[in-house]
């Protein structure tokens, strides 16, 4: 398992070389319930370069979830290739670490430190080095006066502190985040947002983010993914890298050429519904 | 504490407009003397009832005389055999239990039919007293220990199968992804995800387990006590029954009761230190 899990070293060969660290082709993912296909994404294709912030944004149900949870590994695809570097993703994998939007994604029975020390455990570090890199995490996302408290006593946003933190400390090729902020309230999503940036452009890790919030997309991405009503397929690639502050002119148009596209698959779906 | 709740507001205004001042209630005093007080009222009662009525003392003993008789028992070492035969009894029929239950809850997460098997065994044997099997039992293996540890066996398993495959089955979704996502699967996977994390179901079904097996072997001592020769706690009571020595059925009651709370105090301590430390359940 470790041998096939992507390196640093892989990325960083990547990045110099101007190839994507995740390309999904022409993808189609969905469920299967009672032996019934449902299908989510219809046909997805997008890449993401090393160091890059790109977001999923899409209306609900669009299933781009779906498709995080495809690139992470815990479904495969119908049809077409998720990979990795060069490899499949076939398997869940320390590389592509995840952050879910449930809060109870931490195991209560260990304190923070813990929490963040064990992954870095089962990926073959040792003790000290864990630890240390636990302590170097629990700074960087402001975590120092919770290290030995249990999950249970923190909140919120401290728990999906901790949750980054831990996915951080396992070095991943990619960082895969579904909605991490969708149940903070506004004011602590906000903070995390920043912190988030803040973190993201100090360890220049590569982050695919599932959102469905277009202030959020535009806040945090480099590149914004419109996926559209399901069986969904890619609107079009928004960049968004060079508008950060929301108070710019800049910022706001991008919102309004997103919340067009979004709407405009909303337009089409009444259509559909009256004929 | 629930109780502490109710005692916190109480300046609560009264019909007459006035606004109660808090003073030193009972509700105030913390629980272990409240207890304490609380028994030794009963016990004072006892023994005043004991001393004025007159009551016949083959009848009643004395709160007194109970406390001798249980000295005695100990020191002099009737009582402490009795007792040790039963725990000794209940120590190896759970630990029978607790493996075969192990065994059909790994089978029961595993495969379907070993669910389906588990549900059907614990719905017709669970609501079955364990004591209603003791003739059968003796029929089959005699008036030995074999039977009594196969009644106790039985009545322990049920409740710890149940609860422990109601713990893996019920094991939060998210958790497993994120020990998944980690790299983690088969014996890893349930040793430090699914084995923690329904880690309060499980001590849950070890205490009714316990619960069940500990009054399933008094009663199965009284209906028969002599197991190889020496008689467990049931026999003792039954036995100063039959010679009239009230104060040593007495101090066996008392006896078995002072273990069952031991037991549950023992319960209660490792989840204070574990699953209510975690907030995976709240305290009690």
């Amino acid at each position: 398992m470790k041998s096939q899990t992507i390196s640093k070293e892989t990325v960083d060969e990547l990045a110099r070389d101007h190839k994507p660290l995740l390309s999904v082709e022409h993808a189609q993912i969905g469920y299967v319930v009672n032996g019934k296909a449902h299908v989510a994404v219809g046909d997805a294709s997008f890449e993401v370069y090393p160091g890059e912030k790109i977001m999923l944004l899409g209306p609900s149900g669009c299933g781009k979830s779906t498709l995080l949870k495809a690139v992470a590994g815990f479904i495969e695809p119908f049809a077409g290739n998720i990979k990795l570097a060069t490899r499949d993703t076939l398997v869940p994998g320390p590389d592509r670490a995840v952050v879910f939007q449930e809060f109870d994604q931490l195991f209560p029975w260990k304190s923070v430190r813990d929490n963040i020390i064990y992954p870095q455990r089962m990926i073959g570090r040792d003790k000290d080095e864990a630890g240390r890199r636990a302590d170097e995490y629990l700074t960087l996302m402001h975590l120092e006066p919770a290290a030995d408290r249990y999950p249970h006593q923190l909140s919120g946003g401290m728990k999906q502190r901790v949750a980054i933190a831990r996915a951080l400390a396992m070095d991943p090729a990619i960082l895969l985040m579904d909605e991490p902020f969708g149940a903070l309230d506004a004011q602590t999503r906000s903070r995390l947002q920043q912190e988030l940036n803040e973190v993201a452009e100090r360890t220049g890790v590569t982050i695919l983010f599932v959102t469905h919030s277009i202030q959020e997309a535009v806040y945090v991405g480099h590149r914004v993914v419109v996926l559209n009503n399901p069986p969904s397929t890619v609107v079009e690639v928004v960049d968004v890298r060079d508008v950060h502050d929301p108070a710019d002119e800049g910022f706001s148009e991008a919102m309004v050429h997103l919340r067009s596209l979004l709407s405009a698959g909303d337009e089409t779906l009444s259509d559909a519904a009256f004929e | 504490m629930t109780t502490l709740q109710r005692d916190q507001d109480l300046s609560v205004p009264r019909d007459d407009g006035k606004v109660r001042t808090s003073r030193k209630t009972w509700g105030s005093l913390p629980t272990g003397p409240r207890r304490a007080l609380l028994l030794l009222a009963l016990v004072a009662i006892w023994q005043a009832y004991v001393s004025i009525s007159g009551v016949n003392p083959l009848l009643i003993s004395s709160p007194w005389d109970v406390a001798k008789a249980l000295v005695e028992g100990f020191v002099e070492g009737r009582l402490l055999d009795a007792t040790l035969i039963t725990l000794r009894i209940l120590l190896l029929s759970m630990l029978i239990g607790m493996v075969i239950a192990a065994v059909m809850t790994t089978l029961a997460t595993w495969t379907r039919i070993g669910e389906d098997i588990l549900v059907l065994l614990t719905s017709i044997l669970n609501p079955l007293p364990s004591i209603a099997i003791l003739p059968l039992a003796i029929l089959w293996f005699g008036l030995n220990t074999t039977a009594l540890t196969v009644v106790i066996a039985n009545a322990v398993i049920w409740p710890i199968a149940i609860n422990v495959s109601m713990g893996f089955r019920t094991v939060n979704p998210t958790l497993l992804a994120v020990g998944r996502n980690i790299g983690l699967s088969g014996w890893r996977l349930v040793r430090d995800v699914l084995v923690p994390a329904a880690l309060p179901h499980t001590i849950s079904g070890l205490k009714t387990g316990w619960a069940f097996g500990w009054r399933t072997i008094i009663a199965a001592e009284l209906v028969f006590g002599v197991a190889g020769g020496k008689g467990g706690l049931g026999f003792f009571i039954n036995d100063a029954r039959y010679f009239l020595r009230t104060p040593e059925i007495f101090a066996g009651l008392v006896t078995i009761a002072l273990i069952g709370i031991a037991l549950d105090l023992v319960f209660s301590y490792v989840e204070k230190k574990t699953v209510v430390k975690w907030g995976m359940k709240s305290g009690t």
